[in-house]
């Protein structure tokens, strides 16, 4: 089947097509692709292991871990090749926090299988010696790249990136997190340093996709989805930095309708996406893959 | 991550699985954690110690109240923001006569750190540690008329509906600054006691203007703890929107 015939191509190297048109191909789409991998994706999860309760002004009845693990199960039993990621700010927000100090937040996270999250601003909360005291809960990683922990305790606890092997395709991982100065109280995140996070997303890339040939990379950023002003967000992260094909993003609480494509450095399309808060909604994101070579002229297709 | 591996170890073992890949295809949805997805039962069994625990101390009825009430809800003041930032001052106000002989002038809180609505119904426990989970404590800052100055800037800039007590600010209907007045007085004093959170204090959300504060006061007062109090001592809670933080018209 060559889905040229349905999908007229621009010439560049990204084309971009919305839902509405492409109803046909979904019913015969995953037969004729040689590898599928999906994403599910939370952030700013903030505590909220129950459901928001029936009176919630806004959100009743959403959300809940329990209930997400279930359609976690669901996902995974359908395509085993799936990664579960955060983009941070797993705790504060609810009394769980307060009382157990964020133990609960990432035992539920490591058996819902999440493979890594990040460092919001948020997880400093109860003091960065407490963040080292919770990874001891955590059966996934926690993904950091320019935050330099090195005069700290979290000094070798925290990766800057991650390659995941999925079905043959090398996914790699990295974290960024957010300016903490007049965020977060200095005695909270003692000798944490913060580094530019579009120099280090560069260099991360340039690790992961050039020296580590990694089939996908994605970005897990709690640096927030767009301000008006020049603060780094993650829709000027996207236009800044080269191949980066997704980026799950957090802090700004944002509800998208659907994924914000931003061409990068190279006019190529990144995926930025962030799914509110509070756990009342997942992301997900199939990634389809061929065989390079079998039909070079094909482009890239993206229907969000 | 155990499962990956070994589907990966399978697919190297018995396929040309390492052909280079190229990515041809992208599709992403948003799935909406409703009450259609049932639970997972042991998820829950393993949760039940821990909830329990927690909801014990937080069912407590506090007060009551005839509506719901976010943040986000009106420009420059709202009846949360307003309500917390009142009972600040109302709670705090005592404490700190008490220990200095000096009175609370205003009260500033930031829009930032109201982190939950209030739902009409009864106000609990759990109500206070919705709209401040955080441990911060109250505190009483002494600010020249340079930094009350500075203050007034800042919410000017903003526009932002941080909770405000004790102080009316007006702007014009571009958005400058008209007049400001703290407890109805417009006239300059040597300088003035504002109520914040220790947070905000140590010039958190860029409230830079305390931290060149001479005196800081901490009242041991943690301002959860100052929002049950508060709703113990009234039987309803009906905060309105005012004229505290206003934008004139043309």
């Amino acid at each position: 089947m060559n889905r040229s015939k349905f999908i007229k191509t621009t010439g560049a190297a990204t084309g971009f097509l919305a839902a509405g048109g492409l109803g046909v191909l979904s019913a015969f789409k995953p037969k004729q692709f040689s590898k599928h991998l999906t994403i599910l994706h939370t952030n700013d999860v903030h505590s909220h292991i129950d459901p928001f309760p029936a009176n919630d002004s806004r959100y009743a009845n959403l959300g809940g871990v329990s209930r997400r693990y279930t359609f976690i199960q669901q996902v995974r039993s359908e395509n085993p090749n799936t990664l579960v990621l955060d983009a941070g700010d797993a705790f504060q927000g609810t009394p769980y926090f307060n009382f157990y100090g964020g133990e609960l937040e990432y035992k539920l996270m490591s058996k819902l299988g999440y493979h890594a999250s990040t460092i919001g601003n948020h997880e400093f909360d109860n003091g960065i010696a407490n963040i080292a005291a919770q990874l001891q809960h955590a059966e996934f990683d926690l993904l950091s790249s320019n935050y330099n922990f090195s005069n700290t305790v979290l000094d070798g606890l925290v990766k800057s990136h991650q390659i995941y092997e999925v079905n043959g395709l090398n996914v790699g991982v990295f974290g960024l997190g957010i300016q903490l100065e007049g965020l977060v109280s200095k005695e909270l995140y003692k000798e944490t340093e913060y580094l530019n996070p579009v120099e280090i997303a560069q260099e991360q890339t340039r690790i992961l996709k050039q020296n580590l040939n990694c089939d996908l990379v994605i970005c897990l950023s709690h640096l927030g989805y767009s301000y008006r002003s020049d603060k780094i967000d993650d829709l000027k992260l996207a236009a800044l930095t080269r191949d980066i094909d997704l980026i799950i993003g957090g802090h700004t609480h944002t509800f998208l309708e659907k994924p914000s494509l931003v061409e990068n450095l190279d006019g190529r399309k990144v995926l930025v996406n962030q799914v509110g808060w509070g756990g009342i909604n997942v992301g997900r994101i199939d990634f389809y893959f061929d065989e390079a070579g079998e039909n070079e002229n094909e482009s890239l297709v993206i229907e969000v | 991550m155990k499962t990956l591996s070994l589907f990966f170890l399978l697919s190297v073992l018995w396929s040309c699985a390492d052909a280079p890949q190229k990515l041809t295809h992208i599709e992403s949805k948003q799935i909406l954690i409703s009450d259609t997805i049932a639970e997972n039962k042991e998820l829950e069994t393993f949760i039940t110690p821990y909830r329990r625990r927690i909801k014990e101390e937080m069912e407590g009825v506090l007060s009551y109240t005839p509506n719901a009430m976010y943040k986000a809800e009106a420009k420059f003041n709202t009846p949360i923001g307003n309500m917390m930032a009142d009972a600040v001052f109302e709670m705090a106000n005592p404490l700190f006569k008490e220990r200095t002989g000096h009175s609370i002038d205003l009260v500033i809180l930031n829009y930032g750190g109201i982190r939950g609505g209030i739902n009409a119904g009864d106000i609990t426990t759990r109500t206070a540690y919705n709209i401040m989970p955080f441990e911060n404590e109250v505190v009483v800052a002494e600010l020249t008329s340079d930094e009350l100055q500075a203050l007034v800037d800042y919410l000017v800039q903003n526009k932002a509906a941080h909770p405000i007590s004790g102080i009316q600010v007006i702007l014009d209907a571009q958005g400058n600054l008209s007049e400001f007045k703290v407890n109805g007085a417009q006239n300059q004093r040597k300088s003035y006691y504002v109520a914040t959170s220790d947070y905000l204090a140590k010039g958190g959300d860029r409230m830079d203007f305390f931290l060149s504060a001479r005196n800081v006061q901490g009242l041991d007062y943690k301002l959860r703890n100052l929002f049950i109090d508060y709703f113990k001592k009234k039987d309803t809670i009906a905060p309105v929107r005012d004229q505290r933080f206003i934008q004139l018209q043309n």
